[in-house]
């Protein structure tokens, strides 16, 4: 309450702008359940509050995901400034990693891959490890398998310019997809892996998981999310600002540029793989058509973008912004908007997509959530034992 | 003694400015050119020589201050204007453009003006012998020398009024040095003022006519470049001598 | 850490010195020697592999030309190339046939009342190519609408990012977002579904030395000699050009020479605008029209432009030739499927990456 003319303290220091990422958050978490509702409301006539929650929780799966990936790109990007237009190598390689290690062998006669080694972990019966062993096992070598290729793609090009990376990055990402299309018995081509095992499968029905999926996906975000955190406020992580802000005055510093940025690549590959990771987990099918340039590195450049580049917070609320609004116009396809946009309407998305890029960069180049002014945790501490030392006992 | 004492032909007076929007490098340097003059600007590293130059080029936002050329005001004005007025400006370093030809490099340094083209390749190229022999040969392969020469000779093609100069002497062997001088001296017979910013004091102050020392962004000294020259306390706080 | 970064900086330290030793043995002398051979070989072992290869080569080099004067002039990596490519393509194909995608899925309206083929005989074809003179009408007709796009973009986009200074990767992320927006403008009008200019089947020319080639791919290699002459003449030998080149070399002394950047750079846009449609147009041509084509060819254009050395346009013309030529050859070998095309354009660029990052004709930094 106002008293006496005087603001209460948490609101010194507010700006109007300041409310826009609240307001657009907001808005979106009321959108969604809202537009499903309604659109539900003709499947289920009576009580469909339950089909809003169940559509709001394989909402928040897809978030959950991509808001590691974004979170990693923002690590590569955002932090330190190095350009990856190939998210898609690392994502896919990462979801396949995981499926042919938690599939068991291949069965009939149209289905052929590498690896299937699902069956042969279920090494402790006793403590279920079929259960989270696997998973456990896959998620950490899809981090590793990606980790991996980051660092051989970096060597020939982290050295030279930024726009070679990019370039180099979308070439791996075509020669990825390529590789597995065109050796289809590495990984069953076109057809796809399907029937990826879910960690703990067992505890509930196959229409409920997507309640046990998110509480884990949220698990793995909220980890990732933290210790990232830590890293960028770390000495490590000033060196990655340093070489964004100003690459040469860090090089001169006597840095190690190159070290740095293959290091922070790799990072934020490994992050990538594991996201991918989630994704085999949360669909349980894989197909080379859905990873496309478009949803597989495009539009978490978009969600940075949206979010707040050189923002943790920023990385994940742009996931859930971009996906929102991605999810809303497809509910909306429900309603009658005539034919002629209807039957366009992926492409409208897609346009939309790219003109947000290009929107956000010439209008809002911040994003959402504005990137933090950097401060080392210690630098953190320090103020606050200080400020506490200072103040004025509290009142009562 | 130089001719026209009357009006300036460029002044810079009072100049504020800086690269960074917080700090300002020039806390206010006056300098005047008249006809015909050879005025050099002399002073420690960082005194603000060439932040002179490109502020009063228009390549560097003049916060404070008023610079004008012939009687008008041309604070803040763009370079190509400048250009058309009769200022014109040679970089310190990356000064040609090594992949044109000599020839070409010249022709850019006419492109807003084309008449009598053909005349002044030719008197410039006789200003350059060595450049004259090789007009067809990219300006990459040149020597440092042979650069600075066209350098000068780029700025040179519309026949400015007034030429600032950023360090010709750097990089140099002491021949090219001398000979560089040697052409500056030659153009401003012309009748072409110069404003000549040097690291080597000794050698600018021997030719030019007025010089001014600067230090930490402000007018230190100021008079006949002789004066400066044998003035022993100009020496050795100044000059490093 | 501490370990790791010495074990990359070991590494880095060997492939530097691999790198020197390669680029003195592999630059230039041996990178050439490679190319020929390997041409002279493809003459006599894959003869129908190497024509394909220079005619895609022609149409990789129009492009990789104008991809490599944006990055000379304006520095930087111009992503929506392809795309743009492909949007004057459909562009083309608009005004050749004015229709695009109707209300419904598989329908079409009609959007121009008048086409190019309402011309007389405009559609008829001429000699054994596919097409009519209305090809060459709409093509450079596109032509100055994709050079007025390309200003329009750039007053729009890349000219307020220049006022603001933004690092070249900003520019290089604007135009991401631009290619996609033209790749979903193409989906938008046209669909999904690939189309060709005149379909049927199109006639064989038999050349002396058991060479064969489809009609229309002698129309695309004399069109690309064509456009590159020029463009050859604009860069060498006129005002113009000297000021792009210049601006090239560099852009601060351009403009304290006094040179209008700013009518340069616009400039340059139309001829890329240009180099564009002409390559797109012959790029669908011989391929086929594809919203999806447009984005997986950045690999080989950049791939042409860098083995050529990125801001040389002569580079990029024999750059594009080497990528082109290698492409077509290598998928006839067994372990290679065709689909592995550009990955082989991939394959190219890392090596010329690792061997000698200025490329055949740049210059040591």
């Amino acid at each position: 309450m106002i008293l006496g003319g005087k603001r209460p303290g948490w609101t010194r220091g507010l700006k109007p702008s300041d409310f826009i990422a609240p307001a657009v958050l907001l808005s979106i978490t009321i959108a969604i359940p809202f537009i499903s509702y309604d659109q539900s409301r003709g499947a289920f006539p009576d009580g469909n509050i339950a089909g809003t929650f169940s559509f709001y929780t394989a909402f928040l799966v897809t978030v959950g995901v991509y808001a590691l990936l974004t979170l990693a790109l923002n690590i590569q990007w955002g932090y330190t400034g190095v350009i990856n237009f190939g998210v898609l190598a690392f994502f896919m390689l990462g979801a396949y990693t995981t499926a042919i290690i938690t599939k068991g062998d291949p069965q009939g006669d149209f289905t052929d891959y590498i690896g299937g080694w699902g069956d042969n972990l279920d090494l402790i019966p006793a403590l279920a490890t079929d259960q989270w062993l696997p998973f456990v096992v896959a998620t950490a070598a899809a981090a590793f398998a990606a980790g991996l290729l980051a660092f051989l793609v970096a060597f020939p090009t982290l050295r030279l310019r930024e726009d070679y990376l990019a370039i180099a990055t979308i070439g791996i990402a075509e020669v990825m997809r390529r590789v597995v299309i065109e050796e289809r018995w590495m990984l069953n081509g076109s057809r796809g892996l399907t029937g990826v095992p879910q960690p703990l499968g067992n505890l509930v029905d196959q229409s409920d998981y997507k309640y046990l999926n998110v509480v884990i996906i949220g698990i793995v975000v909220i980890i990732v999310f933290f210790a990232l955190e830590r890293a960028v406020r770390s000495p490590w992580g000033r060196v990655l600002l340093g070489l964004r802000d100003d690459e040469e005055a860090t090089a001169a510093s006597g840095k190690n540029v190159f070290a740095f940025k293959t290091q922070s690549f790799v990072l934020g590959a490994a992050i990538m793989g594991i996201g991918g990771s989630m994704y085999a987990y949360a669909f349980s099918a894989l197909s080379p058509d859905a990873f496309t340039h478009l949803f597989a590195t495009f539009i978490f450049w978009a969600m940075l973008m949206v979010g707040g580049s050189g923002n943790n917070k920023g990385a994940i609320a742009g996931a859930y912004v971009v996906w929102g609004l991605w999810t809303i116009s497809l509910q909306m396809q429900g309603y009658e908007l005539g034919d002629i946009i209807e039957s366009r309407m992926s492409y409208i998305r897609g346009l939309l997509l790219g003109a947000a890029i290009v929107g956000v960069l010439l209008i809002r180049p911040l994003g959402l959530l504005p990137q933090e002014r950097r401060v080392s945790s210690w630098v953190e501490r320090r103020v606050k034992k200080e400020r506490s030392a200072r103040a004025p006992p509290a009142e009562t | 003694m130089t001719e026209t004492q009357a009006a300036p032909l460029l002044e810079a007076k009072n100049v504020v400015a800086g690269y960074v929007s917080e700090v300002d490098i020039l806390h206010g340097v006056s300098i005047t050119v008249h006809g015909g003059e050879m005025v050099a600007i002399v002073g420690p590293n960082g005194a603000g020589k060439s932040t002179l130059l490109r502020a009063i080029f228009g390549l560097l936002a003049a916060r404070r201050g008023q610079i004008s050329l012939k009687g008008q005001d041309i604070t803040n004005r763009a370079p190509d204007e400048l250009v058309l007025r009769g200022l014109s400006y040679v970089p310190q370093v990356d000064n040609i453009f090594p992949s044109l030809t000599i020839l070409e490099n010249l022709e850019m340094g006419a492109f807003i003006r084309e008449e009598g083209l053909a005349e002044r390749v030719d008197y410039i190229l006789s200003l350059f012998s060595d450049l004259a022999d090789r007009r067809g040969e990219k300006a990459g392969r040149l020597s440092g020398g042979q650069r600075q020469m066209l350098a000068l000779g780029r700025a040179l093609m519309l026949d400015p009024d007034v030429l600032l100069l950023d360090e010709p002497s750097a990089s140099l062997s002491p021949k090219m040095v001398d000979m560089i001088f040697d052409r500056i001296k030659m153009i401003n017979a012309e009748g072409t003022g110069i404003l000549l910013v040097e690291q080597n004091a000794r050698e600018a102050l021997s030719v030019c006519h007025r010089g001014y020392v600067l230090a930490m962004g402000e007018n230190r000294l100021e008079g006949e470049a002789k004066g400066l020259l044998d003035n022993e306390e100009v020496g050795k706080l100044y000059l490093g001598a | 850490m501490a370990t790791t970064q010495k074990i990359s900086s070991d590494l880095g330290d060997r492939l530097r010195d691999f790198r020197r030793a390669a680029g003195n043995v592999a630059g230039g002398g041996g990178l050439w020697a490679a190319i020929i051979i390997f041409t002279i070989w493809a003459a006599f072992a894959e003869r129908d592999a190497l024509t394909v290869g220079i005619v895609l080569g022609a149409i990789l080099a129009l492009g990789a030309v104008g991809l490599t004067l944006i990055f000379g002039v304006l520095k930087f990596a111009h992503f929506a190339h392809g795309d743009s490519m492909m949007l004057s393509a459909f562009i083309a194909w608009l005004l050749l046939n004015g229709i695009i995608v109707g209300e419904r899925a598989g329908s079409e309206t009609t959007l121009l009342p008048v086409t190019v083929n309402d011309l007389p005989g405009a559609d008829n074809a001429i000699w054994q190519f596919s097409f009519g003179y209305g090809l060459i009408v709409a093509m450079l007709l596109t032509a100055v609408l994709t050079a007025g796009m390309m200003v329009a973009i750039d007053r729009v986009v890349y000219r307020r990012l220049r006022k603001r200074r933004s690092g070249i990767v900003i520019f290089a992320i604007a135009s991401l977002g631009l290619a996609f927006v033209m790749r979903s403008v193409i989906l938008i009008f046209w669909g999904p579904t690939p189309r060709l200019y005149t379909p049927g089947i199109r006639n064989r020319i038999d050349l002396p030395f058991d060479v064969s080639v489809l009609a229309d791919q002698l129309f695309i290699l004399a069109a690309a000699f064509v456009v590159t002459a020029i463009v050859y003449v604009l860069l060498f030998r006129t005002k113009l050009g000297k000021a792009m080149r210049a601006m090239a070399d560099n852009p601060d002394l351009a403009r304290i020479s006094g040179i209008d950047t700013d009518r340069i750079i616009t400039w340059t846009w139309v001829v890329a605008g240009f180099l564009i449609a002409v390559a797109g147009v012959l790029l669908a041509l011989q391929a086929h029209l594809d919203s999806e084509l447009g984005f997986t060819l950045l690999l080989p254009l950049f791939a042409a432009a860098i083995v050529g050395g990125l801001g040389n346009p002569q580079g990029a013309l024999v750059g594009g030739f080497v990528v082109g030529i290698t492409q077509e050859v290598a998928v006839t070998f067994d372990f290679l499927s065709p689909g592995y095309k550009f990955s082989v354009a991939f394959a190219i660029l890392i090596l010329i990456l690792l061997v000698r990052p200025r490329g055949l004709f740049g210059e040591r930094s």
